[in-house]
């Protein structure tokens, strides 16, 4: 379970944020420069909030009234963003294997290749991410932030560069993976058949503030019922 | 040609070059990745030699490191000799008039490292070691190269710093700047060609050698 209460101040655009994600999946909806990628970078821990406090199953990550904050890396949160920022002079299985310091050389490598299989992209491991695509190296992003088996994954609208069929099908295999592994998910989306999709619970956010959180079919009935209209045939 | 200033003025260079590297690249590290704005004074402090006469910088490190001063008397007594007018203090003065060149490069090779990619390394578990290591110090390869010879060089043309804080002393502390300076006084100009001819060499040579190693390939120019 996710909790947090969030005040972050960004020049002019201020984020006030306080909810429980207490579902396995979780899309945060809202426009561009509504505050999605703020509140992620706040919760991977890459941005401190001015005030507030974040707890993963009961364990403070963040809270700024005793100055805490456990680094990005020690927080067992996993982030993939639209960009997939793959470290350009290693290749796409050192890229996976970057995370699992810890493990020994034969288990890094059995983890790197069970992560790149997982993602369809053990063809891909010799190559270098300026070899890949723009979906490519997206799975590659996505196998490099599995392999640490993280209790947190958070997702930026982390398959924009894929098509429709490859993001489904993917997004699909995701999921059933991350309930398996018991991984908590909070994804970032504008586009509101991603998140009507994952029949998850949704967190609308609007200039900063929390509009709604419930249910994405209560949530998002007024972009299905849009999206709906817009398929329907004008009548004459 | 006096071949025992050249092989001093290569030693000072090397040794400078090697302690220079070993401050510079956690300096850069820290004055890009750190936050707070004691960093920008710590950046200016790290450049303040550039624009410091060289003969301003030697008499400040001769008055330091002399007996006048607790500081210059206690390295002495550690040492068993004052650092003014030896190699050691050659090395300290060197190091420190040469600490632009080589933390202005490497500040700007890591600034031009995607943001993305240090905080992918940081949510991989990078500690500050593992990031410069792994992440900035390959992928800033070149300001790398440039900052290892424009410190190199830098020390060997150096003559300021040298004449205020070593003198002129055969073996220890006379370089081939000083030997040009002695050769030009003595009215010697055909040894002073040579030497000069020498330090021009090994200046375009080590150029034409980071410029080889840092053009990207495949461009050129019309």
């Amino acid at each position: 379970m996710l909790n947090f209460s969030i005040d972050a101040r960004r020049g002019s655009f201020h984020l006030h944020v306080e909810c429980t994600f207490a579902s396995e999946w979780t899309v945060i909806f809202g426009p561009s420069g509504a505050g999605k990628s703020t509140l992620l970078r706040l919760l991977a821990g890459l941005d401190h909030p001015t005030k507030g406090r974040i707890a993963l199953d009961g364990r403070a990550l963040t809270e700024t009234s005793t100055r805490l904050c456990v680094p990005p890396g020690h927080r067992l949160t996993s982030l993939v963003s639209q960009q997939p920022a793959l470290f350009p002079h290693l290749t796409a299985a050192a890229n996976v294997a970057y995370g699992l310091g810890s493990l020994g050389r034969v288990a890094r490598g059995r983890r790197t290749d069970e992560m790149l299989e997982f993602v369809g992209a053990s063809d891909l491991a010799a190559r270098r991410p300026q070899d890949l695509s723009g979906g490519q190296a997206q799975r590659v992003a996505l196998a490099r932030a599995l392999a640490p088996a993280p209790r947190l994954l958070l997702l930026d609208e982390p398959f924009s560069a894929l098509d429709g069929v490859a993001s489904d099908a993917l997004l699909a295999r995701l999921q059933n993976w991350l309930r398996e592994n018991k991984v908590q998910t909070v994804m970032a989306t504008h586009d509101a058949t991603d998140a009507l999709a994952t029949s998850a619970e949704v967190l609308l956010l609007r200039d900063g503030t929390q509009a709604a959180l419930g249910p994405g079919a209560e949530v998002l009935a007024s972009e299905r019922d849009r999206l709906i209209g817009r398929l329907q045939p004008p009548l004459n | 040609m006096d071949w025992q200033a050249f092989a001093l003025s290569l030693r000072l260079a090397a040794v400078t070059t090697a302690i220079l590297l070993a401050i510079s690249v956690p300096l850069a590290a820290l004055i890009v990745l750190g936050r707070g704005r004691w960093l920008a004074a710590l950046e200016a402090l790290a450049t303040l030699p550039m624009v410091l006469p060289p003969t301003v910088l030697g008499f400040f490190l001769l008055v330091l490191l002399g007996p006048r001063t607790a500081f210059g008397r206690g390295i002495a007594a550690l040492l068993g000799h004052p650092l003014a007018f030896s190699f050691d203090g050659l090395v300290v003065g060197s190091v420190i008039y040469s600490l632009p060149f080589a933390v202005q490069p490497l500040v700007a090779g890591f600034s031009s490292v995607d943001s993305a990619l240090v905080d992918a390394a940081r949510l991989l578990g990078a500690g500050p070691v593992r990031l410069v290591s792994s992440i900035l110090v390959p992928l800033a390869r070149r300001s790398l190269v440039a900052a290892i010879v424009l410190s190199f060089l830098h020390t060997v043309g150096e003559f300021g710093v040298v004449l205020m804080l070593g003198g002129d002393i055969p073996g220890a502390t006379r370089t081939l700047s000083i030997v040009l300076y002695d050769q030009v006084e003595s009215f010697d100009y055909s040894a002073a060609d040579r030497t000069a001819l020498l330090l021009l060499g090994l200046s375009v040579v080590a150029l034409a050698l980071v410029y080889s190693k840092t053009r990207k390939p495949g461009v050129g120019r019309a």
